[in-house]
């Protein structure tokens, strides 16, 4: 091995006139090596097959928008991670992209959920809105041709096999899948099989009338061709709508009775007498929804109600668990004492418990007739925990302070053991007494290191969706508002119920709640980011 | 959820303003220090306990006999044995429900008189509720959270506390600030994000794991990249150094030497994780609305919609089981994740 011939087998940056063997080795990891060079290729690869496959299924979808939003981000992260330099970027990206799509876009989208009519009756869009009305209310077209039909399945899809009357040609179609042409066998003008599909027989027919009598098969993509239904397994007839759609007019027309549906610009079809067709679609309506939030008295009384609540319970979360706690931990905070190990593994208890599960099993305790606290604890009483109102909220408080203490315990016992001793002593020599002691000199230096994990503490009982939810369901329920709402509901299970579980969905207007909620947090941290000065230590 | 940060109110801890600060040496440092006390008091106790029953006890205050033991030291085990009987008593109760053959509520008050693990049989074997699988569900769900929070967090705490680029200090807050908006706010707006991606790709539409999943991963950079980059920053920078002039490249300083190092904050913020995934209803609820597809907590939910008419014993069989994993790991974590939680606090 000569001098001469180093420069050119040694990668850049070796010094190549004074290598010896174990330098030249070392110096082969400075260059970039060729294991992790291929898996980061075979990586980045892989990203690119799965980006491709769904760009694919964008364009069937013919969804623009987002399909230009994934090529600009995937050929971006191509370039991050196949680029020199930018390392920041390639540490950070992976949790950005989901970051961005699953929270910053989510927030951002709530906000212009908030200004839409989003609801059970109004999730679609207007074309969409308008298939499926024209879908809807089919009847059958007097004296149209008779299909020669034969039900096929496939696993457990059906499908009907059957001769189109006019051209002769065998079509198949299911339920998803409107009828499109096929090779089959064909006896007595009838199409008795084809590849791939089984033929029903006539038992099997029987043994699932009812799901093959209410299958229905688009005739093609558009639904104003109408559908083909069977009533005997045997025949199909053809179905078509009871309205009629002009695009150009933007109309639907009920064609028997001759009735006029226009676009009414709160996102359905309204009749001149006012008739509204449903489904319907999503438009903007503006401010609606927090107009009616807060001009609404069958809406604003229970929001307001909610809405205080929700800062009670906070607060008095926060307040019941820290004071306990801290109590347990002044009276657990001597040196010496026998015992205090096992004290504390047992009140770690609770902590560890999974909330959602112990909110459950309260629920059970708390029954009026059968429950643990009424027949055991209180001999038989028949209190009503859960349906009275007032005793309702301190229930749930109770709950939340079983299950905060621990917590508040284990923080101010570290709190406190981290006082200096020489500081008590101090106020003893001076003469104070123990509360003196406590009160003018621990507790505020207890407070001082404890104020940013109660502001914590608050921030999370704000949204303490599991406590009320599992517990009470948010009841017991206001029978006078207009909305899914109880007594001991707070913002967030109100939103959720709103949304979720009412007789209609209402999105939006359970969007603008959230943005009450927004605004509230937004405060809270301005106002606790200044105490803390948490950004200032940020370097 | 939600990723929300923890089990009980004071979760949110792992995620606070003040979680964490850097400079302080959270975590372990934080950790060792605690611990440390413990074992020198613990000491101490050993050490005490001989001293005062020979000469101490005479010139005590509180003076001689059981009234006396009481005044000086016994009301604090008085008061001791009464909140552990309170922070008992409901898993007492659950556990001995669960032990009953068949209870509906009503007989299910008298704690311990009946011992048989029918009911533990029954929840495992109901088709109408199919524990066994929602348990899986969880599990997969919560492990999978868990890894991936905990990969996509060290790897920006990696970057921030390792890099200086434009836009750092910027990240950092945005980071805390986002932390105050947990998901659940944006429910609505997840719900319809993902019904949408399920016209577009059925594998991450409604029902599907992975899309909760991903949901969840949404929250992983703003819960637990401050938390981690405290302890992060404890890591000296010389380490570093060294490995860089031994020639290795930042991803093996980052997967061999860094992400050893910090192993305890990677537990702690797994676990987190993963206890804040099971304990989360509101968005796996609005995802996974196939009864077979749903986690414990939807599951058990729906089981005991009304107490007073549901199984009761068996839904006790199935809580006693969903709460024992969580449970033991965090008893035998606790040290650390009290030393991470408290870190901040406590200075």
């Amino acid at each position: 091995m000569t001098q001469t011939a180093e420069p050119g087998q040694a990668p850049s940056g070796t010094p190549a006139p004074t290598a010896r063997p174990e330098r030249r080795r070392r110096g082969d990891r400075v260059g970039p090596s060729l294991g992790p060079f291929i898996l980061k290729l075979v990586l980045v690869g892989l990203f690119d097959a799965l980006v491709l496959l769904l760009l694919m299924l964008l364009l069937g979808k013919r969804e623009w928008t987002i399909f230009g939003v994934v090529l600009v981000a995937a050929a971006a992260i191509n370039v991050i991670y196949l680029k020199k330099g930018a390392l920041p970027a390639k540490y950070l990206t992976p949790g950005v992209v989901f970051l961005l799509i699953f929270q910053i876009f989510t927030l951002v989208y709530t906000c212009y959920v908030a200004f839409t009519n989003y609801s059970s009756g109004h999730v679609l869009s207007k074309p969409e809105a308008v298939q499926a009305l024209l879908s809807q209310n089919q009847t059958r077209v007097p004296d149209s041709p008779a299909y020669p039909l034969t039900v096929v399945s496939k696993g457990s899809e059906l499908g009907f096999l059957v001769v189109d009357p006019v051209t002769g040609q065998a079509q198949l179609g299911t339920e998803s899948r409107p009828l499109t042409d096929v090779q089959a066998e064909i006896t007595d003008g009838k199409a008795v099989s084809t590849d791939g599909w089984q033929s029903l027989t006539f038992a099997e027919i029987l043994a699932k009338q009812n799901e093959i009598f209410s299958l229905v098969v688009p005739r093609s993509d558009d639904a104003a061709d109408g559908t083909l239904r069977t009533q005997d397994g045997r025949t199909g007839y053809q179905f078509v709508s009871g309205l009629s759609y002009d695009a150009d007019a933007g109309t639907l027309t009920d064609t028997a009775q001759g009735t006029v549906y226009t676009d009414g610009g709160k996102g359905a079809f309204v009749s001149s007498s006012g008739e509204t067709l449903m489904p319907g679609w999503s438009v903007n309506v503006g401010t609606e929804n927090f107009t009616r939030a807060f001009t609404e008295e069958s809406i604003r009384g229970p929001l307001l109600k909610v809405t205080l609540w929700t800062f009670a319970f906070a607060l008095l979360s926060v307040a019941t668990t820290f004071g306990l706690g801290m109590f347990l931990a002044v009276v657990f905070n001597k040196k010496g004492m026998r015992g205090r190990k096992i004290y504390q593994a047992i009140m770690i208890l609770p902590y560890a418990f999974p909330a959602f599960l112990a909110a459950m099993v309260w629920a059970g305790m708390y029954s009026k007739s059968y429950g643990f606290f009424n027949q055991v604890l209180l001999g038989g009483a028949s209190i009503p925990w859960l349906e009275d109102p007032t005793l309702a909220k301190i229930a749930v408080l109770m709950l939340n302070l079983w299950l905060g203490f621990p917590y508040m315990f284990l923080v101010c016992l570290g709190a406190l053991q981290s006082i200096p001793d020489e500081l008590e002593e101090a106020a003893k020599t001076d003469g104070a007494s123990a509360w003196q002691a406590f009160r003018l000199i621990k507790f505020p230096l207890l407070l001082v290191s404890v104020a940013p994990l109660l502001i914590a503490s608050f921030a999370f009982n704000f949204n303490n969706f599991n406590v009320i939810y599992m517990l009470t369901g948010g009841g017991p329920r206001d029978m006078d508002a207009a909305i899914p709402v109880g007594e001991t509901d707070i913002l967030i299970s109100l939103v959720y119920k709103v949304a979720f579980t009412g007789q209609e969905r209402d999105y939006g207007l359970a969007s603008a709640f959230s943005i009450i909620i927004f605004v509230i947090v937004a405060v809270i941290s301005i106002v606790s980011f200044r105490r803390t000065k948490a950004l200032e230590e940020v370097n | 959820m939600s990723a929300t940060p923890s089990a009980a109110s004071g979760g949110s801890l792992s995620g606070s303003p003040a979680g964490s600060r850097p400079g302080t040496l959270p975590g372990t440092a934080r950790g060792t220090t605690t611990r440390g006390e413990h074992a020198a008091s613990g000491t101490v106790g050993a050490l005490e306990a001989p001293v005062e029953s020979a000469s101490a006890r005479a010139t005590r205050p509180g003076g001689r006999g059981p009234l006396g033991w009481l005044r000086r030291a016994g009301w604090r085990h008085v008061i001791g044995i009464v909140f552990s009987l309170y922070a008992l008593l409901p898993i007492a109760y659950i556990v001995s429900v669960s032990l009953k053959p068949h209870g509906t509520l009503t007989g299910s008050n008298e704690l311990f008189i009946e011992f048989s693990f029918e009911s533990y049989a029954r929840v495992l074997s109901d088709p109408a509720h199919p524990f066994g699988q929602w348990f899986l569900n969880s599990l997969l769900v919560g492990l999978c959270t868990a890894a991936g929070t905990v990969f996509l967090g060290a790897l920006a705490a990696y970057s921030f506390s390792r890099m200086r680029f434009r836009g750092r200090r910027m990240g950092l807050l945005s980071l805390i600030l986002l932390q105050m908006f947990p998901q659940l706010l944006a429910v609505v707006a997840v719900f319809l994000l993902v019904s949408k991606l399920g016209t577009i790709v059925p594998w991450l539409g409604v029902n599907s794991p992975a899309a909760l999943i991903a949901v969840y991963l949404g929250g992983a950079l703003g819960v637990n990249t401050y938390l981690m980059y405290g302890f992060f920053n404890t890591v000296p920078m010389s380490i570093d150094e060294a490995a860089k002039l031994d020639g290795a490249g930042h991803a093996r300083i980052f997967f061999t030497i860094i992400l050893r190092l910090v192993a305890p904050i990677l537990a702690v913020v797994g676990l987190l994780s993963f206890i804040a995934t099971m304990n989360d209803f509101v968005i796996s609820s609005v995802i996974l609305v196939d009864p077979q597809k749903q986690t414990l907590a939807v599951g058990l939910y729906n089981m005991v919609s009304n107490p007073n008419y549901a199984d009761w014993s068996a839904f006790a069989a199935g809580a006693v089981m969903a709460a024992l994993p969580v449970v033991i790991i965090f008893v035998a974590l606790q040290r650390y994740i009290v030393g991470g939680l408290t870190a901040g606090s406590v200075k």
